[in-house]
């Protein structure tokens, strides 16, 4: 930090010394100064991190952060480049140079230098990101569907609530109907409770989930498009009516979590929100069967 | 026209001696021109205005707004907005800006304007169609206008208008204003796809002798690309419109699946997919990105030459540059559905893709430093709208690299970061991509120049302004703060982070911004009648056609003699030449030899 306020300074005494030094017109002196310094403001916050992502909760999140560094770096590299060559152009080549002006149609050596720097750098890029993206969504899973080390979770989009269902003691979602939709009678999802299924299926506002086990999220939506994501897993899907979208986490951090719903859904988008709990095992253990003893 | 060396006489069509076929339904293409670009300058200030409302209900959302209760007493009782108001206003600025602004102006516009000069053309190839376009476009710009006074106000289902909320009354609040918002949809698209046909049909059949296409300006390399880009997209567009209407009003599922519950009311409705709309609308949508652009890219690359005096770096790179980009742009509409549900490695595909786009864009920018580099820059105003031009659009294609990765996507979908993007790149960089237009090509359209001082000032303000505006939006976007929230204070993790600071910060400078760009409208009227007569045809010592005729140009343009094309366009500072630029229409006799004999 001390060192980029540092070279900021160092740059700015540079920039309010040079007209002086080198005879330049003020509207080419004014530009190159402008370009340099957006391109230092703009900079300094993402390397210090003033604003910046919460903390990663699992390692797939992790992974994704990694991803995001590697095109920060290279971004950051082409960006400051691209402005200090034109800023550099802007401030040098003014109508007072005494020679005139150089006669190229182009350089091939040059083009062909950054054509291929280019298609390196970002067709690169997008295949170093690959294991993250088929992690989060075409992997193999860790655990089979039904081993004791995976949780299945349903989580159902409505305007503008989520509704989070847990398949109960036996394991098994129940069937559900929409004719048995009522959220006046709490069943906003329909459950069929004469169902041996259903009976104990568990349909909850607020998500909680064990640390250190993969849990399946199965995304559904009542009626338009919503979108699931918590910052923490960086982890996001819509919720699409007629599809079951899936997402895979495993949480290695307890904690509470935000769940804010990322696609324009209604009038009160802005406030369709919910929590992640990520509880130790007995608690979560726990918690479901306080949650299950509102059954009866 | 004594540039002219060799010309070639044509039959020439008499004036209309009446104003209204003069002035209103004019077949002029500079009429046309100047209409397309007068109707994006009430467009654009009326997005402005929206955009302004946008910024002050986040930041002050208990805030009476003086006169917007007597306009929408519904949307904003005692001048107070409602969180669906600012949705509807959301909405309406993203669709004002980018069909009647960004798609018109620069391309109807100054397109229209310049194109067939440019080319040694007394008029597009089919005028009455030319005339139906804009008229088409005005008739679709006041049904979008009718959006915001039907009952139920104006749609809110986002410029993008995703099923089902955008299908489905029961979803929002019953009312017209989706319908009407489609009609406008619906008629724009039919009058592009007239203007596309029309660029297309004129750039290929109407050209000058001796102007073959790796001679043309840049500029109408970008049009005719746009052109190409707007046949293809907008039919697509049309039918998706139509389908949507249709489920909207006489009760079919296109867009709507089985099963949908709302408010605990089952809908009666089966067999369609959401999805479906997104795929059509961005098929669309991605290359109308291009559409926006393309021809900020070709004003640019023109004066960027026309200001260093040197010729552009890399013609025929950049030509290709320009052309795979139209070419790409209809391969990556997948890379805005990265988590709609699509499947995952089609959005792999699409991720290469997009990456590749990326590679003719690095081109574009790295030529256009070179172009620069070794120059002896003139700094007019529209030169500097283009080196601002250059600097946002490497900040907001950068931030493309961001979102074009799935990976990446993951935890930037949906956030302010997108924001900053889109509004940078498309936003921002294609409006000085016409300001740099306008100020270039405004003696020769009017006779009279913009006043230089006041240009300045208002490129300073914007310059930093815009990046005030749209800089910070990355930070929030980090935080990440989702968009299209009407109420910034409800989540937890955004008020822990900051970001109240942040927005506050950015309304104050979207104020001043807009707040200069009455600067502009005072110079644009100002200059109009009391501006610095240009009694020379070539002020800026340019090399294509359009300054080789007189200043405004006569009503065929060239007067009967289509001048014969010598060379490429963008000649300057020839070794051993007269004059430190040759223009198109310039023999080698007129470059050389005269210099010999002075």
């Amino acid at each position: 930090m001390v060192l980029i306020v540092a070279l900021a300074i160092w740059l700015i005494c540079i920039l309010l010394v040079a007209p002086f030094v080198v005879r330049i017109r003020l509207t080419n002196f004014l530009l190159a100064v402008a370009i340099w310094l957006i391109c230092v403001a703009l900079t300094i916050p993402f390397v210090a991190k003033t604003w910046w992502m919460p903390d990663p909760i699992t390692d797939h999140a992790r992974l994704v952060d990694g991803q995001m560094a590697l095109t920060f770096v290279v971004t950051g590299v082409v960006f400051i480049l691209a402005h200090l060559a034109l800023g550099y152009a802007v401030l040098k080549f003014g109508r007072d140079r005494s020679e005139p002006a150089d006669y190229t149609t182009g350089n091939d050596r040059w083009e062909l230098l950054w054509t291929s720097a280019a298609t390196v750098l970002f067709v690169g890029l997008v295949f170093m990101g690959y294991t993250a993206w088929a992690e989060a969504r075409f992997a193999e899973a860790a655990t089979q569907p039904g081993s004791p080390d995976r949780e299945v979770v349903e989580v159902t989009g409505q305007q503008f609530v989520w509704n989070i269902r847990y398949p109960g003691p036996d394991g098994k979602f129940g069937p559900l109907d929409v004719n048995l939709i009522d959220d006046s009678l709490g069943n906003p999802l329909g459950v069929d409770r004469g169902n041996p299924d259903g009976k104990d299926d568990i349909v909850v506002p607020r998500m909680a989930v064990p640390v250190d086990k993969e849990i399946e999220v199965i995304l559904r939506t009542k009626d338009v498009l919503h979108n699931f994501f918590v910052p923490e897993l960086r982890l996001k899907l819509d919720t699409v009516p007629g599809i079951d979208g899936r997402l895979r986490f495993k949480p290695d951090k307890v904690g509470t979590y935000e769940i804010a719903c990322s696609e324009l859904c209604g009038l009160g988008h802005y406030k369709m929100r919910s929590y992640l709990d990520v509880m130790e095992q007995a608690d979560y253990e726990q918690w479901l069967v306080e949650q299950a003893s509102f059954l009866q | 026209m004594n540039e002219v060396a060799e010309y070639v006489e044509i039959h020439r069509h008499p004036e209309p001696k009446s104003f209204i076929s003069r002035w209103i339904f004019s077949l002029d293409h500079k009429v046309i021109g100047i209409q397309y670009v007068m109707l994006a300058v009430v467009a654009v200030f009326i997005g402005m205005a929206l955009s302004l409302l946008i910024r002050l209900r986040l930041v002050w959302p208990e805030q009476a707004v003086p006169l917007l209760g007597d306009l929408f007493p519904v949307g904003a009782p005692d001048g107070v907005m409602t969180p669906e108001f600012y949705l509807s206003m959301l909405t309406m600025h993203g669709t004002m800006m980018v069909f009647m602004v960004l798609t018109t102006a620069p391309q109807g516009g100054f397109g229209n304007y310049v194109l067939p000069i440019q080319i040694g053309a007394n008029d597009m190839a089919f005028p009455r169609l030319n005339m139906l376009s804009f008229w088409t476009t005005f008739l679709s710009f006041c049904a979008l206008m009718m959006a915001f006074f039907v009952e139920g106000g104006a749609p809110i289902s986002g410029w993008t208008a995703y099923p089902p909320l955008s299908a489905l009354d029961a979803a929002v609040i019953a009312g017209t204003g989706q319908d009407w918002w489609i009609i406008s949809i619906a008629l724009f698209c039919v009058a592009s796809l007239l203007g596309a046909l029309n660029f297309i049909v004129t750039t290929l059949q109407l050209r000058a002798k001796g102007l073959t296409m790796m001679r043309l300006p840049l500029t109408v390399w970008t049009w005719f690309v746009t052109a190409i880009l707007g046949l293809l997209a907008f039919g697509v567009l049309l039918a998706a419109g139509v389908l949507l209407l249709l489920d909207r009003n006489l009760g079919t599922s296109f867009f709507i699946p089985a099963g949908l519950v709302i408010n605990d009311q089952l809908i009666d409705r089966s067999g369609g997919s959401p999805i479906l709309w997104q795929h059509l609308f961005w098929f669309f949508g991605h290359p109308e990105v291009y559409i926006a652009i393309l021809p900020g890219m070709g004003v640019t690359s023109h004066i960027l030459a026309t200001f260093s005096r040197k010729p552009v770096f890399g013609y025929k790179v950049m030509v290709y540059a320009i052309a795979a980009i139209g070419g790409l742009g209809f391969v990556v509409w997948g890379h805005h559905m990265f988590m709609s549900g699509m499947s995952p490695y089609s959005a792999f595909v699409f991720s290469v893709l997009t990456m590749c786009i990326g590679v003719p864009s690095a081109i574009k920018t790295f030529n256009w430093i070179g172009t620069l580099w070794g120059g002896k820059i003139r700094f007019t105003s529209p030169m500097l709208f283009s080196v601002g031009f250059v600097s946002l659009f490497v900040t907001g294609g950068l931030s493309g690299i961001f979102l074009g990765q799935p990976t990446v996507d993951l935890f930037f979908h949906d956030t302010y970061f997108v924001v900053a993007h889109f509004h940078l790149i498309m936003g921002v960089a294609a409006i000085f991509g016409m300001f740099a237009g306008l100020t270039f090509w405004f003696p020769k359209m009017f006779g009279r120049f913009m006043h230089e001082g006041l240009s300045k000032v208002h490129f300073w303000l914007t310059f930093l302004g815009v990046y005030a505006i749209f800089g910070p939006m990355h930070y929030l976007g980090m935080l990440p703060h989702p968009r299209r929230y009407a109420e910034i204070t409800g989540v937890d993790y955004l008020a822990a982070g900051g970001s109240a600071e942040i927005h506050y910060f950015i309304t104050i400078a979207a104020m001043i911004t807009i707040t200069a760009q009455l600067i502009f409208l005072f110079n644009l009227v100002w200059s109009l009648f009391k501006g610095k007569v240009c009694s020379d045809d070539n002020p800026w010592e340019a090399t294509t056609l359009e300054w080789a005729v007189p200043t405004p140009p006569p009503y065929d343009n060239f007067a009967g003699r289509i001048p014969t094309v010598y060379r490429g366009a963008y000649d300057f500072s020839l070794p051993k030449a007269k004059r430190d630029y040759a223009m198109q229409c310039n023999s080698d006799d007129m470059v050389y030899r005269q210099a010999a004999g002075d």
